[in-house]
């Protein structure tokens, strides 16, 4: 008994070095919760400090005594405001055309790029796959003043349309990378199969690759969707007129009256423009994640 | 249903390298031929030519006289079934089935009727709700055959179909093919790595090596009398035994001098086939089977002793692997009730009716 006890203490060094697992485990756990929790602290607060500001009336805006994180008194008068401004709701209208047009024509153009870069093999095909992905390097602070040229060449200066036009620049370049990904993941065999059961290239195309990829066009549209829906920097430089501003730009510039800030509506309208990604995110996610580490993993 | 034939066809990649080095064939109609060879010989890429999945570089092949060269393969008229299965993952089987003819226009009762029969023919009926992915490897083999059955195509071409089964489950859809091919009677090309799979298939089985066919011919010829050292070789499990030797003699008896002094005299009836090769260096060439425990009996057994390395028993028989000087991994089959022990010497006998002379430069069977 003595021996045994003896023999259980005496752990070589090695063991001991190693350390517990369950001790490492709960160590990498805490480490982990506590950065996320930063994480989470850092990114919720703006939105947190929205929503409380959206809430409060203006004389308790105007208040410095108290502690501004929390509210006396609740009101909604700042939303029935802005769901009442007619300006606010042209907008609303304006982003949501705007960004379901780019969602489709971005969608539309990728994937079929896309299945022709990864599936059909033609000369330069690779080159012009990397060169896809170049072009998303650059960005569109860089962009918008050949594109200001260019739009205002073709007249859509000052219009949704000319949003419509520019956008997918933004947006095709790497919904198609994430596609040919996607693509790239689909065994050969299942094309072979469908050519030879007769199908034609755009038949495989609409019968087994889109169904199949269907996480990856996912991933794809939200991404669209989040780019064209927050797109700030070329609405700005090609939008001049209230009646055509998507919500980006609209709330931060109409919203203000001299150097009067409507702090109550500006929260309440930027809370209300943030909605719908938020929407589409928590219905989504889980494609989004799928799609695009199938893409990372495979492409 | 049709022939198939393969003329002087070459499959050349970028670069120069030759897959396919210009291989005749004519399969005939309702024939079950089996490619068989290892990694790298052509034999996938020449199915692939077949299918119109892979370009011809130069050659001919024609589906029931018509050359298809330039025809895309939906238009051959041919099913595939691949290693993997490339089941759709999206449709069920029923879905995976029909594909290929709702893509044809077929009316929606002859579809139904089609599916049915190829689903009773292969024992999967009751899976026709089901997507792939809720079913085990050897169904989905199932499904991918079915969906080759219901198109009713000239030629039928699988590509390693049973590789990815386990063992046991390949021997069962082994039988399943067999039995298939025996109610359809479709013209099939098979190819596989496993020469068992091509024995126990096979009307006529084609060895290939390096781009090259070495030998065709049913399964029995190619095992009794093989071509060439690699047709030998690759035929049979375990492999011929090859023993450099040379053929001496004087006055119509040759005798095969093998290393460590034995001699072997050459049965009577091989005397003439053989005469020319007197007073050279020859491969002798005996399968286990007829390397066995000592026998008497007939003219063509002669003594061999060896010092067993490793002895094998396998129930049924036991394996007894050894050495000569100048030959290593040889191997006799001996009855299971013969008693062997490593390092404790015994005698074999050598049945030398089923002996095979090979020229040690060429390869080819003398």
């Amino acid at each position: 008994m003595s021996a045994s006890t003896a023999a259980q203490r005496e752990i070589p060094a090695i063991y001991r070095k190693v350390g517990s697992l369950r001790a490492e485990r709960r160590w990498a756990l805490w480490t982990s919760y506590a950065s996320l929790l930063v994480a989470a602290v850092i990114f919720l607060a703006p939105p947190v400090y929205m929503l409380i500001t959206s809430l409060k009336t203006n004389a308790e805006m105007a208040d410095l005594s108290g502690n501004p994180w929390l509210i006396r008194e609740v009101t909604l008068e700042h939303y029935a405001a802005i769901l009442g401004n007619e300006l606010f709701l042209g907008f609303f209208w304006n982003s949501i055309k705007v960004t379901v047009l780019v969602v489709a024509i971005t969608m539309v153009v990728s994937v079929l790029a896309a299945f022709a870069l990864s599936r059909m093999r033609f000369w330069g095909s690779q080159t012009l796959a990397t060169g896809v992905f170049l072009t998303y390097l650059v960005p569109d602070t860089l962009l918008f003043i050949p594109l200001y040229q260019i739009v205002g060449g073709l007249g859509l200066l000052n219009s949704t349309w000319g949003l419509v036009l520019v956008y997918p620049t933004l947006t095709v370049p790497f919904c198609t990378w994430i596609m040919i990904g996607y693509f790239a993941s689909i065994p050969k065999e299942l094309d072979e199969a469908a050519l030879i059961d007769g199908a034609s290239w755009m038949q495989m195309l609409l019968k087994i690759f889109v169904p199949v990829a269907l996480p990856g066009i996912i991933a794809a549209t939200i991404f669209a969707f989040t780019v064209s829906w927050a797109a700030f920097v070329y609405p700005t430089a090609f939008i001049t007129t209230p009646d055509e501003m998507p919500l980006t730009i609209g709330v931060v510039s109409q919203l203000v009256r001299g150097d009067t800030f409507a702090w109550g509506q500006i929260m309440a309208g930027a809370l209300l423009a943030a909605l719908p990604p938020v929407v589409v995110y928590a219905f989504l996610m889980d494609y989004y994640i799928a799609g695009l580490t199938a893409g990372a993993t495979k492409g | 249903m049709a022939q198939l034939s393969l003329r002087r066809l070459v499959k050349e990649y970028d670069g120069g390298v030759q897959a396919v080095k210009g291989i005749d064939l004519e399969i005939a109609d309702h024939e079950f031929v089996v490619l068989v060879g290892p990694s790298g010989c052509g034999k996938t890429t020449t199915l692939r030519m077949i299918a119109g999945l892979e370009e011809i570089t130069r050659g001919e092949i024609a589906i029931g006289g018509v050359v298809v060269n330039d025809i895309p393969p939906r238009d051959r008229d041919i099913a595939m079934v691949f290693q993997n299965y490339a089941l759709y993952p999206h449709m069920t089987v029923f879905d995976n089935m029909a594909f290929g003819l709702l893509l044809r226009k077929f009316p929606r009762e002859e579809i139904r009727r089609r599916v049915d029969e190829a689903a009773r023919i292969l024992d999967i009926a009751p899976l026709l709700d089901r997507k792939p992915k809720a079913l085990s490897g050897g169904q989905r083999q199932r499904v991918a055959m079915g969906r080759a059955i219901v198109r009713n195509p000239k030629v039928f071409l699988f590509d390693e179909p049973l590789s990815n089964l386990d063992a046991k489950l390949r021997v069962q859809m082994r039988t399943e093919i067999k039995k298939v091919h025996q109610t359809v009677k479709t013209t099939t090309v098979y190819v596989t790595h496993d020469q068992v799979e091509a024995m126990t298939l096979a009307d006529r089985v084609v060895v290939m090596n390096h781009g090259v066919i070495e030998q065709v011919g049913p399964p029995q010829e190619l095992y009794h009398r093989p071509a060439t050292r690699f047709v030998a070789g690759f035929i049979g499990s375990p492999a011929m035994n090859f023993i450099p030797a040379r053929l001496e003699g004087a006055s119509g008896a040759l005798n095969l001098h093998l290393p460590g002094g034995i001699v072997l005299p050459v049965p009577e009836e091989r005397t003439a086939r053989y005469a020319a090769a007197r007073g050279r260096e020859v491969l002798f060439g005996i399968r286990p089977e007829h390397l066995t425990e000592r026998r008497e009996g007939r003219a063509t057994y002669a003594e061999i002793e060896i010092v067993p390395e490793v002895i094998e028993p396998m129930g049924m028989e036991t394996l007894v692997h050894f050495h000569l000087d100048g030959a290593r991994d040889l191997c006799a089959r001996l009855d299971p009730t013969v008693p062997a022990a490593p390092g404790a010497p015994i005698t074999l006998t050598a049945d030398l009716a089923n002996m095979h002379l090979l020229d040690p430069q060429s390869g080819r069977v003398l």
